[in-house]
């Protein structure tokens, strides 16, 4: 029998100096009654893959709001490294802008935000050739299919070259397949580039599969409640998938999370 | 003006309809429009019924073509005023819009009046900017006011419709308003603009018959609302139905003018222009 390391640690220790996200206290209320998330005190090292995994409506999204800025806290502190102008995010849906081709949909952060020296169309080229798309740069996204546009909006997030790529369940409405597809892809991504990569879901297959920490949340108004880390041979492959490690883990989350789910449901 | 009223859906779905080809569906609507001339023409001649109270459509071409030299004249003026509404309206419900959606101030203060201007019939406020105006300026106005409102709602509709998400990543990417505005907004507000203007051509035209009319022979009028009723005055009921043919001929290729421009812009990207596959 093997022994399986599931390290189950609070989380919350202050900011260190190899932290690329870092939450301390934060909560959320949008209407006066509707406290949607936290406390929440939460870390990610450099380089690190975080899956945030949670009942549907407890503020995962929010939370992923929050720390891109595109959401203000109602209380507590949110640090980037780097001041956080360097962050790509992948919505839930593909959120392509119809009337622009694929080329430009990718090329939009780089007109947007300008940086300095930047040849725009040698990076889209780059950006959709690491997401398979090379050929459907004159395309528009009703030309596409639905992975199809998911990686257009992946490659938008890339084409950046952010350090920190925050993604909200951006495979939830694909089928098994092509999700199976995307997930290595990522992983393959996220082991080139080395991007700190935090990653909402609610599928605990997915969250151990892809991620080297998960992150399990409680109903709303979310709050941390475990964390795991996922430690298996990198690179991970289709085998991991099947092994009884996998399972081991799996099952350990989603232990958790039912009882995360059942800690709060009677009330 | 009246819009041809598609044909009620037959058996299941709308698929036979869909399934006509463009060439079959132009040949129907000729038929159909061929078969009320010709059974216009029968009740005139069967029931004898005199010109000064139903004239036949021959009678009716032929005024037209006798006439021909003061009614497009008429029709000139009149499609002028038309357009000088229209691009006023045009050019004045965007321009309120975009100020709208920079300011809630300023939206907040002056959407009553544009309401109070919408809901007001024009045929009631024509007397008194005739009375206010030079004619040909109260004319223009009549029809800026009644097409101007579409522009404006539908253009304000169409900046407010913008993906949540989407103006989130323009915010991520440090977007200013000026490209927030022209990379975002315009371009997803295009559909709703056009929808817009596709109505305010219409009504540009009917207000600028409504103050002709009301103008009446008070002034140099010689729009074509003019010498319809100045024909009536004078019992010329055949050139009145050559003028009130004009009208609507007019109407019809504005709104046709205003479609295939909205196809033009739409059509590699918008829902509305595309063809049933690809
Ligand atoms: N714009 C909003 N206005 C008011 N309340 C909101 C808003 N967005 C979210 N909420 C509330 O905040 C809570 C958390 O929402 P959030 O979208 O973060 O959930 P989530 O964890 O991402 O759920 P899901 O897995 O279904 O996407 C929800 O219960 C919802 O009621
Ligand atoms: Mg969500």
């Amino acid at each position: 029998m093997i022994d399986y390391a599931i390290a189950s640690f609070p989380s919350g220790a202050g900011p260190r100096a190899g932290d690329a996200v870092s939450l301390k206290g934060v909560t959320k209320r949008y209407d006066r009654d509707v406290a949607a998330l936290g406390p929440v005190d939460f870390n990610v090292r450099k380089g690190d893959f975080v899956s945030l995994l949670g009942p549907s409506g407890c503020g995962k999204s929010t939370a992923l709001r929050i720390i891109a800025g595109l959401s203000e806290p109602t209380s507590g502190r949110v640090q980037l490294a780097g001041g956080g102008r360097s962050i790509g995010f992948v919505f839930q849906e593909p959120t392509l802008m119809p009337w622009a081709t694929v080329r430009d949909n990718v090329a939009l952060p780089l007109k947007l935000s300008r940086p300095r020296g930047a040849d725009i169309g040698a990076r889209v080229e780059v950006a959709l050739a690491r997401v398979g798309l090379a050929e459907f740069a004159a395309a528009y996204p009703r030309q596409l299919s639905g992975g199809m546009k998911m990686r257009v909006s992946l490659a938008r997030a890339l084409v950046t070259d952010p350090d920190v790529l925050l993604m909200d369940e951006p495979f939830a409405a694909l089928d098994e397949i092509t999700r199976f597809h995307l997930n290595n892809d990522l992983l393959a991504l996220w082991r080139g580039l080395r991007k700190t990569v935090i990653f909402v879901t609610h599928s605990v297959f997915e969250s151990v599969y892809l991620s080297r920490r998960v992150v399990v949340m409680t109903p709303r108004p979310g709050r941390i409640c475990a964390e795991y880390a996922i430690d298996t041979a990198e690179p991970r492959s289709e085998d991991f998938r099947t092994s009884a490690e996998y399972a081991a883990y799996c099952r350990e989350v989603s232990a958790a999370l039912s009882r995360a789910v059942a800690g709060r449901a009677p009330r | 003006m009246t819009s041809p009223s598609p044909p009620p859906p037959t058996g299941s779905e709308a698929s036979a309809r869909d399934s006509l080809a463009p060439a079959v569906r132009v040949l129907l609507s000729l038929a159909v429009l061929g078969a009320g001339v010709l059974a216009w023409d029968a009740l005139v001649r069967f029931k004898d019924i005199p010109p000064y109270v139903l004239p036949g459509p021959g009678l009716v071409a032929a005024t037209l073509v006798q006439d021909w030299p003061i009614l497009w004249r008429s029709l000139l003026t009149t499609l002028l005023t038309t357009m000088e509404g229209f691009i006023a309206a045009a050019i004045g419900g965007i321009a309120l819009a975009l100020l709208f959606n920079q300011s809630k101030w300023l939206e907040q203060a002056l959407l009553p009046y544009a309401i109070i201007l919408q809901v007001t019939p024009v045929i009631a406020i024509a007397p008194l900017l005739l009375i206010y105006l030079p004619q040909q300026t109260a004319v223009v106005v009549c029809a800026w006011i009644v097409a101007f409102f579409p522009v404006l709602s539908n253009t304000t509709l169409g900046l407010n419709s913008v993906d949540r998400n989407l103006a989130g990543l323009f915010r991520l990417y440090g977007a200013s308003r000026m490209q927030t505005l022209r990379y975002l907004k315009l371009p997803a507000a295009l559909p709703h603009i056009l929808g817009g203007l596709r109505i305010a051509g219409g009504l540009s035209l009917i207000g600028a018959v409504v103050a002709e009319i009301a103008a009446g022979s008070a002034g140099a009028g010689s729009g074509l609302a003019y010498r319809i009723a100045e024909s009536g005055y004078r019992l010329n009921i055949p050139r009145m139905f050559a003028a009130l043919l004009l009208l609507s001929m007019a109407g019809v290729a504005i709104y046709m003018c205003l479609a295939a421009v909205s196809h033009l812009m739409l059509r590699r990207w918008h829902e509305s222009a595309l063809g049933k596959e690809k």
